[in-house]
């Protein structure tokens, strides 16, 4: 993957819907507003950080707010790209590249805009390669790289910049200004140099999240074999083949908290349980956990494939539940304190996502 | 109302047949008729009209409602569109995405005249994103007479909340281009969702043309017939317009037929709440009546390849119908059953089996299991290996059961409707349901369904639950609600609220929630 151009978007809105994992936003908007970009500014050069010089500064940018707020005040493009030239501002450095933190729903999509708009190359790489809900849950923090200072920007021209102490500060900042700023903001943060994220991201992202949004694709086109290749090659295993029976929705913390349970299909008289805080948590088989987070737990419309986000989910929905390997870069010290299903508050051991 | 003025008359226009009834004050049907649509839909409307009309005492109608696929047809067949003037009000934020943008480009390069992104909208909270630059507005109506718009479409960030900008902007509109100039504004068409409700706006500045013609129609064979009485539309949620009402919001009476017929068959068999599927020569479409309404979708609907955000019942739709065809697929070694999607269709009536045809379908099937009768001869299909037969009803069984339980909200067992010519395939008894009812007067349903309508008020906007109660969030939502119902005609004294949609908004302190309440009485 050399380059992005307008052709390229739609498989990797398809991976990106998969990797939200039920939350992460709807990528729609977002691949409008990356579609538009990349026709009016040109393809976007995709980079590996290794290319990089070491100490060229690489500058992340998502999308901050609320999912319902978006749909009314589209991006501009504009608050990405100030949100951006604020952090190097204040760095006092232009940045080489742009980044995406997390690929996985609709910030996947919003950085290539970015990226187009200020002529930059993206590199193929990111924190997360699926949706968490907040901004410390990233392959970053475990290494001990601050995601601050950080900018938060709206499209008229407000910019703040913040230093600080934790990455859960930095949340908490960032929250409470977007509430200021409208609810549709820009957030860049975790400044590095290429050397760091050569050496901290989880590399490929963009490409994996294009495959299996290809892979997918495939599934989805009827292509003989193709979900067999698509489990494969993605090293997914299919767990449950079910129907929504129940579905129990409820906001707390600003959480959107639901608990669904599915009835096989298979015949074999088993119950799944799935936990979700925004995205999928936890899904347990028959009372024990069977997918923990941080592996992803998609699920998938039976007849069409396609990703289902936990909004759209509604009784009587027949899904597959596939288990999909969280990035290798994931498995390192302190990733359940930090992502593990304790830290979302089950009292529950990570399960090994074996095939 | 008079005592004696309680009739009503329900035209449905649907694509092959357009269907007419007059109802008593208590519902019973008093005439029927159905006659071919015309390929101009307005003579099949006459038509009807006169045929309904006889017979029956003309003095004591009282009211008249139309539901038509007009709009839809000009949609899909991008034919009589109007060429509409695109405003948005929302700069500096929605730049990244141009109006537009998503549509096929037929549909775009015949509707979008022109289109501009100018300052304006609001945020969340009520402020402003920017204050309303006016003197944008007046360059965008020279611009819009410049590319001929007949209408011009204006949408502004959050209006369903603050209508106040796009009102302004409508005036300075009608300062440079005249008050009869058409302006279709948001906050009346359409919900939160600027993208969606922009283009269902974008319809309906287009459809204006259509519009017109199809009320005018209307409201000439009404006079026809020396009726002046009160003339309606069914909108899609199967609630009433106003016929003048539909002249200018016509986007809102796109898709009404499936509501019409789901509501109608409702009514016919007394019942509120059902599973109905619909099963046809070719296809089986199912639905569900909450409470008497279809309950609706809560995906985006594109009409002609453009996505909105419309209040469209929910239905499903599979390749099960009277006309499918039924193989043998690998026949001899453990041979499967290969069944549709292709079908016959209405040619069932000669190509099945059981009528001398060469076609093995699914009515074979279910004449040979005794579900059907009263068509074709079951002794040309008694050769059938009844293993076969078992087989492809068993499919048929697990369809409709996926069906049903796919549009089901819950455990609890509700009837289900069987209705249309291939009714027959489904069973008598369905796993979660409690019992399958079979409408007689089936026929008209639609035209029914228009008759019976009610009007209806709706309001969707943003609360603070912090601010004030969820109580008195709730309380104002369903007031607004209710007072919409009454400027629509409801009844003051009859108002129920329907329904009430909470949604919660994620990462917003402050108990943010976006309320939706819908309104319906039955007309005053």
């Amino acid at each position: 993957m050399d380059t992005l151009t307008a052709d390229d978007i739609e498989a990797l809105c398809l991976g990106a819907t998969l990797l939200g994992t039920g939350g992460g936003g709807d990528p729609y908007i977002a691949k409008l507003v990356a579609h538009q970009a990349l026709e009016t500014y040109g393809p976007v050069a995709v980079v590996n950080a290794a290319d990089l010089c070491p100490d060229a500064l690489v500058l992340t940018t998502a999308v901050i707010g609320a999912p319902t707020v978006i749909l009314e005040k589209i991006p501009a493009g504009t608050e990405y790209v100030a949100g951006v030239k604020a952090l190097a501002s204040y760095l006092g450095k232009e940045p080489a590249a742009i980044m995406p933190i997390e690929v996985g729903g609709c910030n996947t999509l919003l950085p290539i805009a970015t990226a187009a708009e200020m002529g930059l190359p993206i590199v193929n790489a990111d924190s997360m390669r699926r949706a968490f809900p907040q901004i410390e849950m990233t392959v970053f923090t475990l290494a001990g790289l601050p995601a601050g200072p950080l900018s938060v920007a709206d499209e008229k021209g407000n910019q703040c910049v913040f230093e600080t102490t934790t990455n859960q500060v930095a949340e908490t900042l960032a929250r409470t200004s977007v509430i200021q700023l409208g609810m549709a903001n820009s957030i860049s943060c975790y400044p590095l140099t290429a050397a760091q994220v050569a050496e901290h991201a989880i590399q490929g992202s963009l490409t994996y999240c294009t495959e299996v949004g290809r892979l997918l694709q495939a599934v989805k086109d009827g292509e003989v074999g193709a979900w067999e290749r698509f489990l494969d090659e993605s090293g997914s295993r299919r767990f449950f083949n079910g129907k929504v029976v129940d579905l129990d929705r409820r906001t707390t913390d600003g959480f959107a908290r639901s608990t669904v349970i599915l009835e096989d299909l298979d015949g074999l008289d088993a119950t799944m349980r799935i936990e979700v805080q925004n995205e999928n948590l936890i899904a347990f088989l028959d009372g024990k956990p069977a997918i923990t987070t941080p592996n992803l737990i998609c699920l998938l419309d039976c007849e069409t494939f396609d990703p289902i986000t936990t909004e759209a989910l509604a009784y009587g929905n027949r899904v597959l539940v596939i288990g999909m390997p969280c990035a290798p870069e994931w498995h390192q010290e302190g990733m359940l304190d930090l992502v593990g299903p304790r830290a979302f508050g089950y009292d529950v051991d990570f399960v090994e996502l074996s095939a | 109302m008079s005592e004696d003025r309680e009739f009503r008359i329900g035209i449905d226009v649907g694509g092959t047949n357009t269907d007419a009834v007059v109802i008593d004050a208590e519902g019973s049907v008093i005439s029927a008729v159905k006659v071919a649509t015309t390929p101009e839909p307005i003579d099949g409307i006459r038509e009807s009209l006169s045929e309904v009309l006889q017979g029956t005492d003309k003095t004591r109608v009282a009211k008249a409602m139309l539901g038509t696929t007009h709009p839809t047809n000009a949609i899909i067949q991008r034919q009589g569109l109007d060429t509409v003037g695109v405003l948005r009000l929302a700069a500096p934020s929605s730049l990244g995405v141009r109006p537009g943008a998503a549509w096929p480009s037929d549909i775009r390069d015949t509707v979008i005249g022109v289109s501009a992104i100018i300052e304006g909208g609001n945020e969340y909270t009520g402020v402003e994103i920017a204050p309303l630059d006016t003197g944008a507005v007046r360059r965008f109506a020279s611009d819009a007479v410049a590319a001929g718009c007949r209408a011009v479409a204006v949408s502004a960030a959050f209006s369903p909340a603050t209508s106040e900008h796009e009102l302004r902007a409508r005036d300075v509109l009608a300062a440079e281009l005249g008050d009869a100039f058409p302006v279709s504004l948001s906050h009346q068409v359409g919900s939160l969702g600027l993208l969606e409700r922009e283009n269902a706006t974008i319809l309906n500045a287009a459809l204006l043309s259509v519009a017109s013609s199809v009320v005018d129609g209307f409201e000439n064979a009404l006079a026809a017939h020396q009726l002046a009485i009160d003339a309606y539309l069914t909108q899609n949620d199967g609630t009433l317009l106003t016929a003048s009402e539909a002249g200018r919001f016509p986007v809102l009476t796109l898709g009404s037929g499936p509501t019409n017929s789901m509501r109608g068959a409702c009514a016919l068999a007394g019942v509120n709440d059902a599973v109905v599927i619909d099963v046809g020569g070719t296809s089986a479409d199912a639905g569900i009546l909450v409470d008497g309404f279809p309950r609706e979708s809560t995906a985006a609907v594109e009409v002609g390849g453009v996505r909105t955000n419309f209040r469209m019942p929910d239905l499903i739709s599979i390749g099960l119908g009277g006309g499918t065809v039924v193989r043998e697929a690998g026949a001899g070694n453990g041979s499967e059953l290969a069944i549709g999607p292709d079908s016959v269709g209405y040619a069932v009536a000669t190509e099945a089996l059981c009528v001398g045809g060469g076609t093995l379908t699914l009515s074979d099937i279910s004449l040979a299991s005794g579900r059907l009768d009263g068509f074709g001869d079951s002794t040309l299909v008694e050769d059938l290996e009844p293993g076969l037969v078992r087989d492809a009803l068993n499919w048929v069984d697990e369809q409709v059961s996926i069906m049903s339980d796919r549009m089901k909200s819950s455990r609890a067992e509700i009837p289900l409707l069987a209705v249309g010519g291939g009714a027959h395939l489904i069973a008598d008894r369905v796993p979660g349901i409690s019992e399958v009812l079979r409408p007689r007067s089936y026929s008209v349903a639609n035209a029914y369904g228009a008759c019976i309508a009610e009007a209806s008020g709706m309001v969707d906007r943003v609360y603070s639950y912090d601010r004030s109660s969820r109580e008195e969030c709730l309380d104002d939502a369903k007031e607004l609600a209710a007072n919409a119902a009454v400027r629509s005609g409801a009844h003051p004294d009859r108002i129920r609220i329907t329904t009430v949609t909470e949604v919660p908004m994620t990462y917003v302190p402050g108990g943010g929630c976006r309320v939706m309440v819908k309104a319906v009485g039955p007309l005053a």
